[in-house]
């Protein structure tokens, strides 16, 4: 990121200079620090919206209640866990944080869940399993009910109607999880 | 078919509310004091990505100003128009793996460029909705445990996004392009 950052503002100059377009480089540089701010302030109110309903959800148990619905596909996906690792409880609570964009709190249960399959590891403790692998290639794909916050940045802009996007999100995410779920299983035949 | 397909995006929100708040009722939680105590948060995350959002706007803005974006697209600009796809997504579908800030900051900015309705701006905001990032995900979760060899993890997440990519192309043109 260091170098992709630094690149783009020498080139800039550079191009600038080359260019003689030095006075918009300057300005575009003055100009977009403020619509920065912009952006992000106006990401407030509806992240602080979506953050609230999801702490009812997380409250009253809903969370845990969709964790539950989904641990017998998760049996399908992670065979050779043992059937009583907690493991699967906290994967499930990992997977239905992460489906309601709750990254912050998608984090924790992912890693109690690396530590649960850390035990189950009997080969070396710093190679990945097979488990691991998959459990990753699950939180990568990023699957989301609701993208919150391209939402919010999309209706802070001024989009006509920006909840369009929410089914074809949900298509796409489902299309990368599904193909990051194959693609490690495949994988780790030949690794 | 089109539009059916359009209402469902626009209920999905509702429905999940909805059920939400029906439940929290029913299990007889504080659903005004809990609301208020997760929303606090939202400020938060505005507060945290603000560094990223006006580093990478700023960068962007100032490529674009000075020119060298215009090379670069003269560039692809062939392959791209071929396939339909803005020339500005493809910063987007190459830093999506990489950063989650930056992808906001470049879905932001491509947002003030083109406009919120836009087909650039929708397209973007598939990508940028369905992805996470795949470097730093693996970073933390076995940096966490200890993990040393990644094995077939980082191969997996990005086959996977490129899988993600092409499936965005695809289905955003088949909602939005017209």
């Amino acid at each position: 990121m260091n170098y992709i950052w630094l690149f783009l503002i020498i080139t800039s100059f550079i191009f600038a200079a080359i260019n003689g377009k030095m006075t918009d480089v300057v300005n575009a540089m003055l100009q977009s620090s403020q619509a920065a701010v912009k952006i992000a302030f106006s990401l407030i109110g509806i992240m602080a919206f979506w953050l609230g309903i999801v702490k009812i959800a997380k409250t009253s148990g809903l969370i845990k209640i969709f964790s539950n619905l989904i641990s017998p596909a998760l049996g399908l996906i992670f065979k050779d866990v043992n059937k009583n690792s907690d493991a699967y409880s906290n994967i499930a609570l990992n997977f239905s944080a992460n489906a309601l964009g709750l990254t912050n709190a998608a984090t924790p249960f992912g890693i109690k869940a690396m530590e649960d399959l850390q035990k189950e590891n009997k080969g070396d403790k710093k190679t990945a399993t097979n488990a691991m692998c998959t459990l990753l290639a699950m939180n990568t794909a990023g699957f989301q009910l609701v993208p919150a916050t391209v939402l919010a940045i999309l209706t802070a802009s001024g989009a006509n109607n920006p909840t369009e996007i929410i089914l074809p999100v949900l298509i796409v995410t489902t299309i990368s999880f599904i193909c990051a779920v194959v693609i490690s299983k495949i994988l780790e035949r030949v690794f | 078919m089109q539009e059916i397909l359009n209402a469902i995006s626009v209920w999905i929100l509702p429905v999940i509310i909805s059920t939400i708040l029906i439940y929290g009722t029913y299990k007889k939680v504080p659903l005004y004091e809990n609301f208020c105590d997760g929303a606090k948060e939202g400020f938060w995350v505005a507060i945290k990505i603000l560094p990223y959002l006006i580093a990478i706007i700023v960068a962007v803005s100032m490529f674009r100003a000075s020119g060298a974006l215009d090379f670069l697209y003269n560039i692809f600009k062939t392959p791209l128009e071929a396939l339909k796809i803005p020339a500005d997504t493809l910063a987007l579908m190459i830093t999506r793996s990489l950063s989650g800030s930056a992808t906001l900051g470049l879905f932001g900015e491509i947002v003030n460029t083109h406009g919120a309705n836009s087909y650039a701006a929708k397209l973007s905001a598939i990508i940028a909705g369905s992805s996470e990032t795949t470097f730093y995900v693996i970073a933390v979760y076995f940096g966490a445990v200890g993990i040393k060899k990644y094995r077939h993890a980082i191969l997996t997440g990005i086959l996977a996004d490129i899988a993600g990519i092409i499936a965005a192309i695809i289905i955003s043109r088949f909602f939005f392009y017209s």
